[in-house]
This record gives C-alpha cells, structure tokens and sequence, in this order.
C-alpha cells in the first residue's frame, strides 16, 4: 500500500512538473504538429499543395483543427451501447500518454534526472500498459453495433496481439546485451560505450563486442516494423483501410471522441519511436561520448538542455521516416500481415536470441580470455597515476584532458 | 519502492482527467445534437442498414487470441533469463542450454500451431 504521508510534496510538484512539461508541452503539441508535418509530407509526395491557408504555411491549421474538433456537434447514434462508445476513447488514449512515463528523455536538468518515474521495468511496463490500448479498440468496434467498426475492431485487436509477440521477441536480444531493464541506465550504457545500432566507441569496440552489432540489426528491424503494425500505421493499416472498411473501428464516432482516438494513435507512434530510439539510438546521448558525463555526475545546465534536445531531433526524424514510408509501400493483404508477424518475424526473432546468446557467449567466454592472455592495456586509472609520475608523453595525455569521458579513455 | 510508482500514479490521474475533459468540454462547447431517423441509423455507406449490427467472423480470430496468450507468456518468462544470461554464461553454460531446451518445446508447439493451419489464413 502506498504510504501517503510519506509522499513529499516537494517531489510530488516536481514530478507533476515533468508531467505536463512533457505531456502538454512536448507531446500534444508534438502529435498536432506531426498531423501538420504529415499532411504537408504527403502533399508534397503527392504534388500537392496541403494545407498552407491557416498561419504562415499552415502552421496554424492544427490548432483551428483542435477548435473545430471541441466546437463541433456532439452526436451520440442511437443505436450504440452508449456507456462504451464513451469509454472507448478515452481507454484507447489514456494508454497512449501513460507509457511515456518510463521514457528517459534528457540527462539531468537542475540535478533532477529527466524521466517521470524511473522504473527498473521500463520496457516491461510499456509493453503492459501499451497493450491496453487494445481494450479500447474492441470496444470501440463493439459498441459501435455497427457492421464496419466491429470488423475494423476484430482485426485491429488480433493484429495488435500478434505483433505484440514480435515485439516482446525483438527486444530481448537487447537486454541480453544490457543485463538490465532500467531505460535511464540502458541509455548511459549506450552514451558511454556505443549505441546499439553504431558500436564505434568505448567498451563496444573491445573484446569482438562489436559483433552484436548483428543481432541488434536484426533487432531493429523486426522491432520498427511491428511498432508499424501495433500503431496502426500504412503498410498495416488494415483495422481502417479506406476501400474495404470506410474508417474501421471509429466510423461511427464524430467530434472530439474521434479526436481521442487520433491523439491515442498518433501520441502511440510519438511513444514508440522514442521507445525505439532510447533502445536502439542511444535515446538523449550524442555519438562519440560528446558532452556525456558518467552517471550521478553533474550536468551542466546547458548540456541537459543539449540532450533534451537531442532526443527530440532522433524521434523527430523517426516520425518522418513513419509518414515517408506511409506513401511508400502499398498496403498488405490480411494473410500475408498474419503470415508476415507469426511465421517471419516470430521464427526471425527467436532465431536472433538464440544467435544473441551465441555471442555473447563466446564474447564474455573464449574470445574474452585471449584478449586478457595478451599483454594487457593499462587501464585509465593506471595512465593518470603514471602520467603524475611523468612517464607518458602526448597520446595519453590527450586522454588526461578528456578523463571524465570515460568512454575516450579506453577506446585510447 | 512504491516510492518509484507515486509519480505513475499521477501519470495516470492526469491522463486520465486530461481525456474526461476534453469529453466534457466537447458536449459543453460543442453544439446541440440534432436527431433524425437517418442520423440514428449505422452507417452502411449510404443504404438503409441491413440485418444484424455484429456480423458472424472467423474462428481464426479466437485461434489467434488463444495462441497469443500461450506465446506471450513465453516472451514474459523470456525477459528475466534476458537480465542475468550476460554476466553468468561465461561460467555457467547452462544458462545457454536451459534457454535453448525452453524454447526448442515451445517451438515444437508452434510447429504443431502451424501444421494443423492455426496461422493460415488464405483458405
């Protein structure tokens, strides 16, 4: 039972700050302006113009949108099952803005560390509550009592299970490599030694560690494409294919109850991606170990700031590689989307763990041996006691200048 | 411990009051409803809706359902052999076979899934 006495206020107002710091002020915002970046993409895919009339370039148009959406009639059919077809909306969002709260985006900020709740389950947690959105899908589909939402419904639920399983596949090859499933500390590991995807520095480049590399390409792979089929998104947009289901599960919602059920959808794509960056892209760190600090150290003011940003350009781009490939691949067909997550990705992915654990095998057994049987490297600490001595000329004294780098001092 | 859970919980609550809200503020904001017979009625793409409002569907869908509970929870069980594989392979091999032996029965599973047509969706 949580002890309510025991709770602070102090750290209750801070993490209500961090709260609507990235709920209202980075996400919302973040999913209105995708709609915008969204429709101007595909006109210009297109050779259209899209919308340009509301502010400068159309940067208005999202907000008019938002109003229109609030000032519009609020219409209940009379043939839905009423309590649901109210609830549906809101389950399918209310999911989508909870899992952002593991997501570690940014380093420190005055000393406070830039995530709301810093869970040592994080993926576990996201993959928990971004499966109830599922719940709000079906209901929606049902409630409706309407013949295309409920087959919209059916298949958005039993394609989401599906690639949840992928899913859950694809990334454990990853906390293999980790050992553990806290993000804040995966993202460390990764602006320290190497981001998953691009091992060019620190203890990545040691010891054939840079031959996970394989499995973690792989990894991503399957991951980005069943994030693709659990968000709903062309080329698995079946729930709502235009030609055969109209609009799919929410036919029949109109005014802001429609507008939920885009804000779940595309804040689940926001989320995602910055999932997919945090494991994969070494969420807020830059390459190389720039302006990385080991942890608990302090961050300077302007270096938080520096990595908040960072993480925002990585799921910034991630978001238009989601509307570039939307106007790219043509949509599949029912069975092959069933064969495509059970049969591929399914055997790829067990596949992969198996290879993983291969790896990572004979990288901390055999091949980590003959490294430590030839003459071993002086480790950091022993350069700076040695060039206190004066020992050492140029090469490590470049290493003195960068030792709080930890990552330099052994790629050195 | 439940320390690290209270800022979920606020997480929720805002979530949570922030889609209520917008509900609210819609049937508030928002103009009158106006009832017709035609508005009333589901959409079929513009015809007066015929028959039952829940078609009858596959059975596939109830397959899938069943066999995504079997195999996620082998992803679940996955997760904590995941955590620990790293630092103990080295001296204990057994990690690596125990895992191997784990997966290989319920590959059979999904075998035996995929010989008898559960994940066939073409006939």
């Amino acid at each position: 039972m949580l002890n309510l006495a025991a709770i602070d206020l102090v750290s209750l107002g801070i993490s209500t700050a961090k709260i609507i710091g990235l709920v209202f002020l980075t996400i919302l915002p973040m999913v209105a302006y995708s709609v915008w970046a969204e429709r101007r993409v595909s006109a210009l895919i297109q050779d259209r113009i899209g919308p340009n009339r509301v502010g400068w370039a159309g940067l208005l148009q999202p907000i008019a949108d938002g109003l229109k959406f609030i000032l519009k009639e609020d219409f209940t059919p009379k043939h839905v099952r009423t309590g649901y077809y109210w609830l549906a909306p809101a389950l399918t969002m209310v999911p989508a803005l909870m899992t952002c709260a593991v997501l570690p985006f940014g380093s420190t900020l005055f000393g406070e560390k830039m995530v709301i709740a810093d869970l040592d389950v994080g993926p576990l947690f996201v993959f928990a509550i971004a499966s109830l959105s599922v719940y709000g899908i079906v209901l929606a589909g049902w409630a409706s009592n309407s013949k295309y939402p409920f087959l919209g419904g059916v298949r958005a639920t039993s394609q989401m299970i599906s690639y949840e399983i992928s899913l859950g596949l694809s990334v454990i090859p990853l906390f293999m490599i980790y050992g553990h499933l806290n993000l804040g500390k995966i993202v460390q590991y990764q602006a320290e030694n190497g981001w998953a995807l691009l091992p060019l520095w620190g203890e990545s480049l040691q010891n054939w560690n840079w031959l996970l590399v394989i499995p973690v390409f792989i990894s991503f792979i399957v991951f980005v494409t069943s994030m693709f089929a659990e968000t709903n998104r062309l080329p698995f947009d079946l729930p709502e294919c235009e030609t055969e289901l109209v609009a799919g599960y929410h036919t029949e919602y109109s005014s802001m109850k429609f507008a939920l059920f885009f804000l779940g959808e595309y804040a689940a794509m926001i989320i995602g991606s910055g999932l997919a960056v945090t494991l994969f892209l070494g969420g807020w760190s830059l390459p190389f170990g720039w302006l990385t600090h080991a942890a608990g150290s302090d961050v300077p003011f302007w270096h938080g700031l520096v990595h908040i940003g960072v993480f925002l350009a990585k799921v910034v781009v991630f978001i238009l590689f989601f509307i570039v490939v939307r106007w790219t691949l043509p949509r599949f067909r029912y069975d092959q989307l069933m064969r495509l997550g059970w049969v591929f990705f399914f055997e790829i992915a067990l596949a992969n763990i198996v290879i993983t654990a291969l790896i990572l095998w004979l990288v901390t057994g055999p091949l980590n041996k003959e490294e430590t049987e030839a003459p071993a490297e002086p480790t950091p600490a022993a350069q700076v006691s040695s060039i206190e001595q004066g020992m050492f000329d140029e090469p490590t004294l470049l290493v003195r200048e960068t030792s709080t780098f930890r990552i330099q001092a052994s790629s050195f | 411990m439940s320390q690290d859970y209270t800022p979920v919980l606020i997480q929720i609550v805002i979530a949570s009051g922030f889609a209520v809200a917008t509900l609210i503020a819609s049937v508030m904001l928002g103009k009158r409803a106006m009832r017709n017979t035609v508005k009333d009625s589901a959409y079929e793409c513009g015809m007066n809706p015929t028959g039952e409002g829940q078609a009858r569907f596959s059975v596939k869908f109830y397959l899938v359902a069943m066999l995504f509970v079997l195999f996620d929870i082998e992803v679940v069980f996955l997760y904590p052999w995941a955590v620990v594989f790293r630092e103990n392979v080295a001296n204990a091999p057994v990690y690596f076979w125990g895992m191997l032996g784990f997966v290989f029965v319920l590959f059979i599973a999904y075998l035996y899934a995929l010989k008898k047509g559960a994940l066939e969706w073409k006939s």
